[in-house]
């Protein structure tokens, strides 16, 4: 273990009856990394998470910052914002549920309600409303705000920006960013395409393995923008939908001219959302905003 | 204990919103309101009137009623809360396992014994209005003896939801456990079974383990002290207890065999898979 370790699973097996999901896994995670944990469906990525926060037995170690999340719940778990990837049906009131979870963690559920409003979720208004009955972006927000409203080292957490629109999105990436060098991140995606302007390492699984591990270089500024604009060949209705989604307007003049901004780190996702419409491009400009210029340009 | 109490709460919260409390507070709310419907204050059996006879009837249909739906509505949400991710998110939050079992079972208790006791408190509050005697000892008494039978049946509960992985296993299980203790409550079964040579100490034995027979025999006690309907086996309830001493038995043991489960529940729980 080395000394900035954070994560460490030695040798970690995990079985189903005859099935072996984790095959003598051994990863070690530091501080301020960001690691993308990719596979597909069935590759362990669900039971690696679900043995690191003790929630199943396994066979071999696990520590976090030194103790078993098994044998130290508490202890261990109070450093760990967790955000899954399906919410659960929870029939309790969202105030409730920030008072709840503020209560466990020993946090102050003032910023859990600020962080909600940062993404644009305003847990105020919908206070007594069952958690169940939000839509599914309210959902994935309050949960976030959950995780990263209170004192998280480590933030574990399955397909986070899945369901948040790009204005969201990119408040999650500035609010990951702030974390970034106090804590270490876990991320699960089934698609490296959708994390990995996050991260600065991806673990890739497969069948229970690890079957690649590796740094990647970690440019891309979390807090950057890139103002774009698209030119079509010819105006068509879906493209323009897809765009109206990641929050472009038309030109005034001509809606063949979208103009709009992007994360930084959604550049990925949102250039693999263009290429499905790649024979109605006719132009793209894209140019890097920097934080100083969007602060200029909100305090203009 | 705080963590242990907020589980609780929560747990309350999550239950006053569910469909089923909403479905099991009306069946005892709605008993109620037909015992009075049908006139039953005013019928006599045994020596019972009034509002006695309400209560008295109200009992044996509770007795009916309560353990399965405790039993269904325990394991079918909370095998379905494992099963739809509730468990993998809530316990993703830093809860001890303790606070987490024990919160869940003192919560749910709370929720299960509600409509049961607010449904004979309106029965009194009626009887009150409507100037009649109110038997308070009876009343005392039987809600003793609900309490003991609803901690029981949740404590059965708990466990058969820890060890069924899904919520369909746990009701087929919950339904089996049901159907078993009913089977051993049928006096003519055991008398068959002692006809071919069961001892009959073992017989009684099995009535005194058995929680719906032992409520049975208390809430039978209350209008027959000598347990006449219960022939022959009621010497050996009343030699061996005396009748004090079988109500508090009747009061206590089903409560310890709850704790004995929801124990045991909590034992497997914590040494297994939790979500």
């Amino acid at each position: 273990m080395t000394h900035n370790s954070m994560i460490q699973f030695s040798n970690v097996v995990k079985q189903f009856r005859r099935n072996k999901v984790l095959k003598e896994i051994d990863l070690t995670i530091d501080r301020g990394q960001r690691v993308a944990l990719v596979g597909s469906n069935g590759a362990g990525k669900t039971t690696l998470i679900r043995c690191l926060m003790g929630e199943y037995k396994y066979h071999g170690n696990i520590t976090i910052d030194g103790q078993n999340p098994r044998h130290f719940r508490e202890q261990v778990l109070s450093k760990v914002g967790f955000v899954p990837q399906l919410p659960p049906p929870l029939r309790m009131p969202v105030g409730q549920l920030i008072r709840f979870a503020a209560s466990l963690c020993n946090a102050n559920p003032k910023q859990m309600i600020k962080v909600a409003a940062q993404l644009g979720f305003d847990a105020l208004a919908f206070n007594r409303q069952p958690f169940v009955k939000l839509s599914g972006g309210q959902k994935q927000k309050l949960l976030i705000a959950i995780a990263l409203g209170r004192d998280s080292q480590l933030l574990v957490m399955d397909e986070p920006a899945a369901n948040l629109d790009p204005d969201a999105r990119h408040i999650l990436f500035k609010l990951l960013a702030e974390k970034k060098q106090s804590a270490a991140m876990l991320i699960s995606s089934h698609r490296l395409d959708e994390v990995a302007s996050l991260v600065n390492r991806v673990v890739e699984m497969d069948q229970g393995t690890i079957v690649l591990d590796d740094e990647v270089a970690d440019l891309v500024d979390m807090t950057s923008q890139l103002a774009c604009t698209i030119r079509m060949i010819q105006h068509e209705e879906a493209f323009s939908r897809a765009l109206t989604e990641w929050g472009f307007h038309p030109a005034p003049d001509d809606n063949k001219v979208w103009h709009g901004q992007v994360a930084g780190p959604d550049r990925l996702r949102f250039l693999g959302m263009i290429s499905r419409y790649a024979a109605l491009l006719a132009g793209i400009k894209m140019n890097e905003i920097t934080s100083s210029q969007i602060e200029a340009e909100h305090v203009a | 204990m705080k963590h242990l109490w907020l589980t609780a709460y929560n747990d309350i919260i999550e239950s006053l919103r569910a469909r089923w409390f909403i479905v099991y507070s009306l069946v005892f709310g709605s008993i109620v309101v037909i015992l009075f419907a049908f006139g039953l204050s005013e019928s006599r059996i045994m020596g019972f009137t009034g509002l006695s006879r309400i209560l008295v009837t109200y009992i044996q249909l509770t007795m009916a009623i309560l353990p399965i739906f405790v039993l269904i509505t325990t394991v079918r949400s909370v095998a379905g809360d494992r099963e739809a991710g509730v468990f993998e998110y809530m316990l993703s939050l830093p809860v001890s396992l303790a606070a987490w079992f024990w919160g869940r079972f003192f919560g749910r208790f709370f929720v299960v014994f509600l409509p049961v006791v607010l449904a004979m408190l309106g029965a009194v509050i009626w009887g009150v209005f409507k100037g009649g005697a109110i038997p308070w000892e009876l009343f005392i008494y039987y809600t003793c003896l609900l309490m003991s039978l609803a901690w029981c049946f949740l404590g059965i509960g708990m466990l058969i939801s820890t060890l069924a992985r899904s919520s369909d296993v746990a009701q087929g299980a919950a339904f089996i456990v049901w159907l078993t203790l009913l089977l051993f409550l049928d006096l003519i079964l055991l008398g068959i079974m002692i006809q071919d040579d069961l001892p009959a100490n073992i017989a009684v034995a099995i009535a005194l383990v058995n929680p719906l027979q032992v409520f049975r025999t208390a809430t039978m006690m209350l209008f027959d002290p000598q347990l006449v309907l219960l022939g022959p086996t009621a010497y050996v309830i009343l030699d061996n207890f005396s009748q004090a001493g079988y109500i508090i038995y009747a009061i206590f043991y089903p409560m310890a065999f709850g704790t004995i489960c929801a124990g045991m529940g909590y034992f497997i729980f914590k040494r297994s898979d939790l979500p």
